[in-house]
């Protein structure tokens, strides 16, 4: 006499195996594996956010070593590559990291929303009714969920303040990141959403950074206990750099006060050039 | 001999029983071992170790457990460590003297025969164990570590940490769930049995309920298995789960199967002597802790002092006084009986006065407290969490409580009972541990059933039914079963008097304790064959039990298995008053040495009491089966 | 000295469950109890009551009451197994409490948990995912002698830390993700880092976490299992078993050819 299911199964699948995809995808179609994913687009990420805000450094030097950076960027590869290529193929890496990060993170999410559905007595994500206590999890690694799209929405609105220009207008002039910075985080309200968004992000970093660690099965006795302090150098580091532009712009630090080169897309940004050479 | 207990052991020499009777059993073609169908009613070490190797041969077996999981029965909480005669620390260790000790330990009341296998297949346990992945403990080099226990003078005991049962049961259950995956093995959880079914004399099934839906269901085979555990939960306190009980072979004994030496429970010498009233059971701090440990009491009565102001020159270390040779290793009823001496002449220790001390100043003084927490942190943990006391600093409090029950269904060498296709294994059956089981020896019986003995012995008796049907659950004698089960269950939840369940276990375990403990006299026994029938009396009529039978009703799995409880405990007391000698852990007051110890009555007692069920308020039979003795001679036991 | 018994009154606010499909409540009592006594003692007190007064007693699981059977446990005042650490339900005692508390009881909850009855739970995915790979094939007498093979004491202490694993499911209760990540690591770097468990090490990966991906949820790394977990199994054998997932993907694929 076989077994019927509901003898085998009293707790049947939530969701059953599905066919198995060709190799290397079949990686993605696990949790593990898509944590694995998630865990070296976030590595990526980092990497990108960390380079990004020590380039932005340059603009302590003024307009014309910002201008040279700029330009460094879109000249990537010399004269072996078109101007522009390297950028843009980094660019469209980015993007693609950022956008297996985002749908990892939102099935994982959709997969642990699914396995507590029956355990919630209040819509949402799992929850006990009498409350309860955390005694691990902290407050980085409760908000990801929060401060993932927060982030999400920040990038969108920062490319299309600092790349697009779609707010500056008229005062936006395109190549000149020094200008249309300055420009942007004077304006107090752009200032506070930029210091919100970037202690979401350190946040997001701080738990991410560690997490990485747990997701990729780097683990040795040796080092285990320095990856709190990674992960907490790290976002501290991102913080505070990224964190200086608007306060220091605020606080006048940052200013286009002494600026001698025109501020247009022609003759300003060959001025520029000419200043940074003369350095 | 009397036909009903004829223990087939086999002719020849008592090494090489085992051997020429695995050549003469009839075997079962591998082709057609999947033509049988087994049922294995539990999954501690003896029920999924022999579910997963009948599976692995090929039968096909329906295992059964009244647990979420398999891996949750009682076996799972053995601590200190199982015995094999691998002789791996040289110390003079073989398979004669684990036979030996066992015989001797069991206060010569067991069957050599059986014994001698047991010691014989114990070194393959260790083997199988490991192979399967059970992290016993090892040395420096990589190899198995030993340790000594109670009753033996040689290091035989493999241990894994505190928790050497959980692992083997890991091991045992991760094999049989490797059959359920292989589909050799149909798992059946949260299934309790609660009628085994015979036809003609001849097991064919079993009845039983699963425990969430409440429904009824037979089950039919050529050969059941009843691997279900001891009885210990008699005394409601005892170190036993909650939910052991003695249902599985109380049914089983009303079909026919004779119960053997009920009377025969051992009292674990180290439990944490029970606070208060509302005790639901008893915490077991593992014997390996006499290695190390000193046992005393204040030599002054009624001594209100702390331990650490008593001096040196107060204390009485009784055991080191009494017995110089083995001091705190004696075995466990030696250890059990004086320290109740000692508390009954007024020394105990504690709020209650109901204990004795296990003292571990000197060792952590000789060792290093670091030392002492690798071998024992995690039962000191316990402890603490327990009493709320840091037994770092002040010395443990233990005091003896029921552990183990040697008796159990009656079985032939071949661990089938008198009842036709029923086989009884572990601590269910009565058979290798005479009327005393030394430590570390119950997880070895256990798995040496399980893996190596019924695997074979059961080809045996299939082989004769080659070609027949298992009867099927339409015939009558099933039809019938399940009736009176639901029956049953319908009177429980009529009877709708005023007392819990629990209650009136409370009130028997009471009485047990009392009149069928660790000492018992004449008098008492005799009080208790008349004082539990009007207990149980009274718990038929005046039980409440809530609910319906539709549900997971606890209450209603509990008032069964109570009143089986009350129907062997009348047992109990009956085997208990006409064993007129001492053995192991039957001590009647009326025969002991002059020094106090037991004093055995081998011309008229060395045989097996095997009772027979004669219907519900007739006197049962008893039955005896010789005990010989050719390879150890009787003599006194004596740990001097 | 704490042998000084105390009696405290707590308020008791019980999750009360007819069965799987019923809807659920919260039942308010009193109880007063010793101190001494053991949180289940105190919830057989309740039930003794109840049963007296004609209310069905409150279903709840424990067998062993020593810790290691993982047959109870309950959420109590939002932590799976209570407020003692490295303490299932069953020996958490009521000196951990005072008078005077609220202590609110609720069953382990997940959706691969069903709630039986009250506080009982259905936790048989935990013996689905050791089906699909929580052994090491080896047929009873199959086995060599078992001092042939040294295992180094780290390896077989690492082993013994994952194995101490009871199966309670409070890892999954405590998930805020549902997730069954500590159980199935436990399990899986017990066998994987022994000798004997290597013949199978990838397959045996590969299938228990794919099963455990059909019942429990996605792990983020919150580490609220292992705090929760009576016997503190490490979150590094979750990452043990995250690594050694990845090399089984290709490892088997290497292995057994593309499938």
């Amino acid at each position: 006499m076989a077994q019927t299911p509901n003898q085998r199964y009293r707790v049947a699948p939530l969701r059953p195996r599905k066919k198995s995809w060709p190799f290397p995808m079949n990686i993605y179609q696990t949790a593990v594996g898509r944590k694995w994913v998630m865990a070296l687009t976030g590595m990526g990420l980092i990497g990108f956010v960390l380079i990004h805000m020590i380039g932005n450094l340059h603009v302590y030097e003024g307009p014309a070593r910002m201008h040279e950076y700029a330009e460094t960027l879109r000249t990537l590869g010399g004269g072996l590559m078109p101007r522009g290529l390297v950028l843009w193929l980094m660019r469209l890496g980015l993007l693609g990291m950022f956008g297996l990060h985002l749908h990892s993170a939102i099935t994982l999410k959709n997969m642990s929303g699914n396995s507590s559905e029956e355990a919630t007595l209040i819509g949402g994500a799992k929850k006990y009714a009498g409350g309860r206590q955390h005694l691990a999890a902290n407050y980085a690694s409760r908000t990801m969920r929060w401060t993932g799209p927060i982030i999400a929405l920040y990038l969108f609105y920062h490319l299309a303040d600092l790349t697009w220009g779609w707010w500056l207008g008229d005062k936006f002039v395109s190549g000149d990141p020094y200008h249309n910075v300055t420009q942007s985080l004077s304006s107090l309200p752009v200032a506070i959403l930029y210091i919100v968004a970037n202690i979401a992000l350190a946040l997001h970093i701080f738990h991410g950074a560690w997490s990485m660690f747990q997701s990729l099965g780097i683990n040795s006795p040796r080092y285990n206990h320095l990856r709190r302090g990674l992960a907490a150098t790290l976002a501290g580091l991102i913080l505070i750099g990224n964190l200086s532009f608007p306060l220091l712009t605020q606080t006048g630090l940052i200013s286009e006060d002494n600026r001698e080169c025109p501020i247009n897309e022609t003759t300003g940004l060959a001025c520029l050039v000419e200043q940074a050479e003369g350095h | 001999m009397n036909p009903l207990i004829n223990a087939k052991i086999p002719a020849g020499d008592i090494a090489e029983k085992w051997e020429n009777h695995k050549f003469s059993m009839n075997l079962v073609n591998p082709s057609n071992k999947r033509k049988f169908e087994i049922i294995v009613v539990g999954t501690g070490l003896a029920g999924a170790s022999a579910a997963a190797t009948l599976g692995e041969l090929g039968y096909r077996v329906k295992a059964f457990t009244f647990h979420d999981s398999p891996r949750r029965a009682h076996s799972i909480a053995a601590q200190g460590g199982i015995n094999a005669a691998k002789n791996y620390t040289n110390d003079g260790d073989s398979v004669h003297r684990l036979f030996y000790d066992t015989v001797k330990g069991g206060d010569y009341r067991s069957r050599e025969a059986n014994v001698h296998r047991l010691a014989e297949v114990s070194v393959n346990i260790i083997d199988q164990a490991t192979a399967q992945g059970v992290p016993f403990a090892r040395d420096y080099g990589g190899l198995l570590d030993n340790r000594s226990f109670g009753g033996a003078q040689v290091s035989r005991t493999f241990y894994a940490r505190g928790q050497t049962g959980q692992q083997l049961l890991i091991g045992a259950y991760s094999a049989l769930m490797r059959q359920v995956a292989a589909g050799t093995v149909e798992l059946h959880s949260r299934a309790e049995l609660l009628d085994v079914v015979t036809k003609d004399g001849q097991a064919c099934g079993i009845v039983t309920r699963d425990l969430v839906s409440g429904e009824v269901t037979p089950h039919s085979a050529h050969a059941v298995v009843l691997a279900t555990g001891g009885y210990g939960n008699v005394y409601f306190l005892s170190t036993n789960a909650m939910m052991c009980n003695v249902t599985a072979a109380w049914r089983a004994h009303r079909k026919g199967a004779l119960f053997a030496n009920p009377c025969y429970t051992q009292i674990h010498p180290t439990c944490i002597p029970a606070s208060d009233d509302f005790q639901s059971k008893l915490t077991l701090m593992s014997e390996s802790l006499r290695n190390d440990g000193r046992i005393w009491v204040p030599e002054t009565k009624a001594d209100n002092r702390g331990a650490g102001d008593i001096p040196e020159n107060e204390r009485d270390y009784y055991l080191e006084r009494k017995y110089p040779a083995f001091g705190n290793l004696v075995p466990r009823d030696v250890a059990s009986r004086n320290a109740k001496t000692v508390v009954d002449a007024g020394h105990g220790v504690g709020p209650l006065a109901n204990g004795v001390y296990l003292d571990f100043s000197g060792a952590i003084a000789r060792d290093g407290l670091d030392a002492i927490s690798a071998k024992y942190g995690n039962l000191f943990d316990m402890y603490q969490r327990i009493t709320g006391e840091n037994p770092y600093q002040t010395p443990m409090r233990i005091y003896p409580a029921t552990h183990y029950t040697m008796g159990g269904l009656w079985v032939d060498y071949n661990l089938m009972t008198n009842v036709k296709g029923l086989y009884a294994i572990g601590e269910a059956n009565f058979s290798d541990h005479g009327a005393n089981r030394l430590g570390a020896s119950a997880l070895m019986q256990g798995l040496a059933d399980g893996y190596f003995v019924l695997p074979y012995t059961i080809g045996d008796g299939l082989a004769g039914q080659l070609g027949s049907d298992p009867v099927p659950t339409t015939d009558p004698v099933f039809t019938q079963a399940i009736a009176g089960v639901n029956d049953t269950n319908r009177r429980w939840l009529a009877t709708n008097g005023t007392k819990s369940v629990d209650h009136y276990h409370r009130e028997l375990g009471r009485l047990v304790w009392d009149n069928i403990g660790m000492a018992r006299n004449k008098a008492g026994l005799q009080q208790a064959v008349t004082d539990i029938p009007a207990l149980k009396e009274e718990y038929h009529k005046n039980v409440r039990v809530l609910g319906s039978a539709d549900t997971l009703n606890q209450s209603l799995e509990k008032a069964g298995r109570v009143a089986d409880f009350f129907e062997l405990a009348e047992l109990m007391a009956r085997d208990a008053l006409q064993r007129e000698e001492s053995c192991g852990g039957h001590f009647r007051d009326e025969h002991q040495t002059p020094e106090g110890e037991a004093q055995r009555d081998d011309e008229n007692f060395a045989h097996v009491a095997a009772w027979e069920w004669t219907g519900e308020g007739n006197t049962p039979t008893r039955h005896q089966e010789e005990l010989t003795f050719d390879n150890v001679a009787l003599s006194q036991r004596s740990y001097k | 000295m704490s042998n000084n018994a105390e009696i405290i009154n707590v308020t008791i606010k019980v999750w009360r469950q007819d069965g799987p499909t019923s809807e659920g409540r919260f039942e308010t009592h009193q109880q007063a109890i010793s101190t001494h006594a053991s949180f289940l003692e105190m919830l057989d007190l309740l039930n003794e009551s109840l049963n007296d007064q004609g209310h069905e007693p409150i279903a709840f699981e424990s067998d062993c009451r020593e810790g290691i059977c993982g047959t109870c446990g309950v959420m109590i005042n939002g932590r799976a197994h209570g407020p003692q650490k490295a303490t299932a339900t069953c020996q958490l005692h009521m000196r951990e409490f005072s008078d005077g508390d609220e202590i609110v009881i609720e069953p382990f909850r997940a959706s691969g948990f069903p709630v039986i009855r009250d506080l009982a739970v259905d936790r048989s995915p935990l013996d689905r995912i050791i089906e699909s790979g929580g052994y090491i094939t080896v047929n009873t007498g199959a086995a060599s002698d078992a001092n042939l093979t040294p295992v180094p004491k780290e390896a077989s202490d690492q082993a013994f830390d994952a194995a101490a694993c009871i199966g309670c499911g409070a890892c999954v209760a405590a998930c805020p993700n549902s997730a069954g990540q500590l159980f199935t690591a436990a399990k899986i770097g017990h066998l994987n880092l022994l000798p004997q468990g290597q013949a199978e090490r990838w397959k045996r990966t590969e299938n228990m976490v794919e099963t455990m991906e059909e019942f429990f949820g996605s792990c983020t790394n919150h580490g609220e299992c292992s705090e929760a977990c009576p016997k503190e199994i490490s979150l590094d054998f979750i990452a043990f078993m995250n690594r050694d997932y990845l090399k089984a993907k290709v490892k088997n694929r290497a292995l057994t050819g593309q499938k």
